[in-house]
């Protein structure tokens, strides 16, 4: 293993981490290390029901009945629910996150193979199961749109018949950047290249699958929701909307999450089924979907057809960059993303190049699959976006005969360009390129480990070198431009500083193992001197938590990171009026010594943030004005998104006579600004870097012409286990974000955005002997085995 | 409905089950050791791995009447006198975890390739631990926790 990142010698202990900002090991591990944690499926309350959802075993049909007869007649079953039942109470629809609307239980027709078509509410869930085999439903099939590219054919079935007047399966146009300014540069262009890129329609497949207790209080008409969510404030507000019952009578608790990854932001029809088997039988019902049902039904991510295009002079100065991409969104648009960007952050494709001009232009399809498109540490597009680019700048440099890193070395956005508007109009806000791709260079050897690739090339052997360094915009977002369904995307954060001067800090947003309990303690702890072994973080609770808009879009540190630091600060002003009290100097007087206030020119005469705590709770005068007690909450509204970049060199062997690819090694240097915690950052570049490896070499949700899922099960749908991945070399370099209160950009998602062109760009260059420009994912060995015989094909 | 008997982190229990439960519903639901997850519903992920008589098992894919008479122990019962196990500890000093769901799955199958093999190679780990997924980590941190536990237990261990 190698890390640049210090690692201090010996057991590290948490009560010898000195306060704020650097190492310091989870709070959070006590509890999972030994089976204490609690997640959706941990619950049970007294009386609880288990639901069951039956779900359609074809891709389009209409239903002609469904009979419940024999379901209901079952001694243990509580409740049978169908679409029918759900329209009566104005349920069988519900808003999705893209201002379209999805069917909670299917009433006219089925549109995707594992569409929710009625459920079971029974005393236990093996019952609830049994009940689902007694429900006789009778389909009349319709012919499914599935191929994507053939969904805009005028005699494609329309799957949206539902829609007032829908004649087609267009869902949306967008367009970014300047068409005929770009048209002009690709005119009088040296070179200019084209590649078709696919990314394939993968699933975040969280370890934990999406669930929740419902649990309805008939008596005070109260619902408590416990559930797999990972903006629970949203979904709250969402339910207010959806199910008509007041906000402050519905309680939405995340408790511990196995894992997110964009898979937990939407709504799914399972919980507004528990919801209703709640209110229907007055207990307590519990949903949690199994392994099929979450690859089959919940959010998928990707599913992006790109055209590539990109002009350069014959010297490799690259000019314009242009796409033209069609989306598959499913049977219902659910993709989650701020309202005003139906493409999410896509725009970004532009990269880390100074160009003279881009644009985009997308459509976006409906097709009888399952929703979603924005999930899996995607950072709203951005995977799809820097694929995009990082791709097409290697086809580039394939043509060209250039160097890839060469070629991006020279077109990087230079430091003093900073803040950079790109030609879609997005603000970066910090970078420093090349000093980020030096170290990565230097990490891997990159000069010694061309001149063994070419050695091996002589001698027949297939060792390829990928190279990609993207910038990702992440933290969303400014609230006069980014709100979902009208909630504006900021962040709440509250801090209370108890009278012994330990403390309780609330945030809006919500853990799913990014260590959020650590990590806020320490930058509280970093602004007021409380160690964080002092400072309780409290999270997921909608009753006791401030409002804002959870956890995804590595928008944690970005926005309720920067909340976290100011509201700190905000107690730290109070604090600093009742120490001038305390000492009897003026304010202006004192020096804040973290933890500490002392009367400058007087080091001897001072006071801790514990005496101060004590001394807001007690006895005796406060100065002129202050009120008792010791916290403060604020709303903070971002300007700006942080935009992080690193450099990622991958080094792949290929085994001429299987296909298959083996990730050798992998460095991946990051710069997220200023680090709070180095080993959680590792943590997650790792996790990321996995995704990649997944995503590249293994990962598809595939659909046959009838549009049976071909994915939809860990038998088909293959994640990496501990033997595909090789052990990761990380490293990282410092380019703080200027308006963030501490600097912090996000990172989470980074290296899910990031790795996927290095190995790809990697694959690609072993199998350059064979004249190979361009493969589409997941390189499995049968497609690289095609690519290698001058045959690569598409994945759909 | 069959009788077992079952011991599971040291406590016996005489119960009634269905014989289609499966071990893991058992524990969960009957028993209350939530410490045990589900990840899957094709044996692939590992979450649900416990030790039975001593030996690493999918408890998702063993039905409760096949565990009559056997000793079970999950993550609850992997500490004794709150002590943590040297593998619990190096998980946690290593960052091995994140979400903490694979975990307790991931420490038993761990224990039991120490059981195996007191001093793992990289490969080793890696290959002894490809029947339990990780979503979080990447895996690396979960190899050295796993041979820093190696190493201590060896250190411990007369």
């Amino acid at each position: 293993m190698t890390t640049t990142d210090e690692r201090p010698a010996g057991f590290e202990n948490n009560d010898h981490k000195p306060i704020g900002h650097g190492r310091m090991l989870r709070k959070e591990d006590p509890r999972f290390i030994r089976g204490k944690g609690n997640y959706v499926d941990d619950v049970q309350l007294p009386g609880m029901l288990h639901c069951a959802i039956l779900r359609s075993p074809v891709a389009h049909a209409r239903i002609v009945s469904i009979d419940t007869s024999a379901a209901e007649a079952h001694p243990k079953v509580k409740a049978v629910v169908t679409g029918a039942a759900l329209t009566g109470l104005g349920l069988a629809w519900m808003p999705t996150l893209s201002g379209d609307v999805q069917s909670v239980l299917a009433t006219d027709k089925v549109r995707f193979q594992g569409q929710e078509v009625a459920f079971v509410v029974a005393e236990d869930r093996y019952a609830a199961r049994d009940a689902l085999e007694l429900i006789d439903v009778e389909y009349d099939l319709l012919d499914p749109v599935i191929d994507v590219r053939m969904a805009l054919d005028p005699s494609a079935p329309v799957i949206r018949d539902d829609l007032d007047g829908k004649q087609n399966n267009h869902i949306f146009d967008w367009e970014t950047g300047d068409e005929a300014a770009t048209e002009a540069v690709f005119a009088s262009a040296d070179v200019v290249v084209s590649e078709d890129i696919v990314y394939p329609r993968v699933h975040p497949a969280p370890m934990e699958t999406c669930g929740c207790v419902a649990d309805y209080d008939r008596i005070d008409s109260r619902l408590t929701l416990w559930s797999t969510s990972q903006a629970p404030h949203a979904h709250r507000t969402l339910y207010a909307i959806v199910a008509g019952l007041p906000e402050h009578k519905i309680r939405v608790i995340s408790p511990d999450i196995g894992g997110g990854f964009g898979g937990k932001v939407p709504i799914y029809p399972g919980y507004v089924c528990a919801i209703v088997g709640s209110i229907v039988t007055g207990k307590p019902v519990k949903w949690m979907e199994d392994r099929s049902e979450n690859l089959t039904s919940t959010g998928f991510a990707r599913d992006y057809i790109m055209r590539g295009e990109i002009a350069a002079t014959r010297d490799g100065k690259i000019l314009a960059v242009r796409t033209n991409v069609l989306a598959d969104h499913g049977a219902f648009n659910g993709v989650a993303a701020p309202v005003k960007y139906p493409a999410g952050f896509f725009g970004v494709f532009t990269g880390s190049y100074d160009l003279q001009a881009a644009y985009c232009k997308m459509t976006a399809v409906y097709t009888n699959k399952a929703p979603g498109g924005v999930a899996y540490a995607c950072s709203f597009r951005i995977t799809e976006a820097v694929y995009l680019i990082e791709r097409i700048v290697d086809c580039l440099a394939y043509e060209l005969e250039m160097d890839p890193v060469e070629l991006r070395m020279r077109n990087f956005i230079q430091p003093d360009q900073f803040p950079y508007r790109t030609k879609t109009g997005w603000v970066y806000d910090s970078g420093d390129y090349e000093p980020t791709m030096r170290k990565a260079l230097e990490l891997a050897g990159y000069d010694e480990l061309r001149r063994e690739q070419a050695e091996r090339r002589a001698r027949g052997e297939l060792m390829g070198i990928g190279v990609s360094f993207f910038t990702e915009a992440v933290g969303a977002g400014p609230r006069k431009d980014m709100d979902i369904l009208g909630l504006g995307m900021a962040d709440g954060c509250e801090l209370r500083v108890h009278p012994t001067g330990k403390a309780v800090v609330r945030l809006s947003v919500q853990s799913q193992g990014q260590g959020h309990e650590t990590t806020f303690a320490q930058i509280v702890a970093e602004e007021i001197g409380i160690p964080p072994a002092d400072i309780d973080v409290v999270h997921g609770d909608t009753d006791q938590t401030p409002f804002g808009l959870g956890t995804y879009g590595s928008r944690s540190t970005p926005v309720s990171g920067a909340a976290a630091a100011l509201v700190a600060r905000k107690v730290r002003d109070k604090a600093r009026i009742i120490a001038s009290g305390m000492l009897e100097v003026s304010v202006a007087d004192l020096e804040w010594v973290k933890g500490a206030f002392h009367v400058k020119g007087d080091p001897g005469k001072s006071v801790t943030i514990q005496d101060i705590a004590m001394r807001a709770h007690g006895a005796g005068d406060l100065p002129e004005g202050i009120e008792g007690g010791l916290e403060a909450q604020i709303c903070y509204n971002p300007e700006n998104l942080t935009y992080p970049h690193g450099a990622y060199i991958c080094v792949v062997d290929i085994d001429p006579g299987t296909a298959q690819v083996k990730v050798r090694r992998f460095v991946a240097v990051d710069d997220c600004g200023t680090r709070i915690n180095p080993m959680i950052i590792e943590g997650q570049v790792h996790r990321g870097l996995t995704d990649g490896v997944g995503m590249a070499l293994m990962e598809m949700i595939a659909f046959d012409e009838d549009g049976n899922c071909l994915g939809g099960s860990l038998m088909d749908y293959l994640i990496p286990t501990a033997l595909e991945v090789p052990d990761w070399e990380t490293g990282f370099t410092v380019t703080p974000s200027p308006h963030h209160p501490i600097g912090a950009k996000g990172v989470g998602e980074s290296a899910t955005v990031g790795s996927p062109p290095a190995i790809v760009n990697a694959v690609v260059d072993a199998l350059k002997p064979f004249g190979v420009r361009h493969a589409d994912m997941p390189l499995t060995p049968s497609r690289v085995w095609d690519a290698m015989r001058g045959v690569p094909r598409p994945p759909i | 409905m069959a009788r077992i008997s079952v011991e599971v982190d040291g406590i016996a229990y005489e119960d009634d089950v269905e014989p289609r439960l499966l071990l893991v519903h058992y524990l969960r639901d009957r028993l209350g050791k939530t410490g045990t997850p589900i990840g899957c519903d094709t044996t692939n992920c590992g979450a649900c791995t416990v030790l039975l008589d001593g030996t690493s098992v999918k408890s998702c894919s063993v039905l409760a009447v096949q565990a009559d008479g056997c000793d079970v122990t999950t993550i609850e019962g992997v500490s004794s006198d709150g002590e943590w196990h040297p593998v619990q500890k190096a998980f946690h000093e290593e960052h091995a975890l994140q979400c903490g769901y694979c975990t307790p799955g991931m420490i038993l199958a761990s224990i039991d390739l120490l059981k195996d093999d007191p001093d793992p190679s990289e490969e080793a780990v890696r290959q002894g631990l490809e029947g339990n997924l990780c979503r979080c980590t990447g895996y690396c941190n979960i190899v050295r926790a796993v041979r820093r536990a190696a190493q201590e237990m060896r250190v411990t261990t007369p």
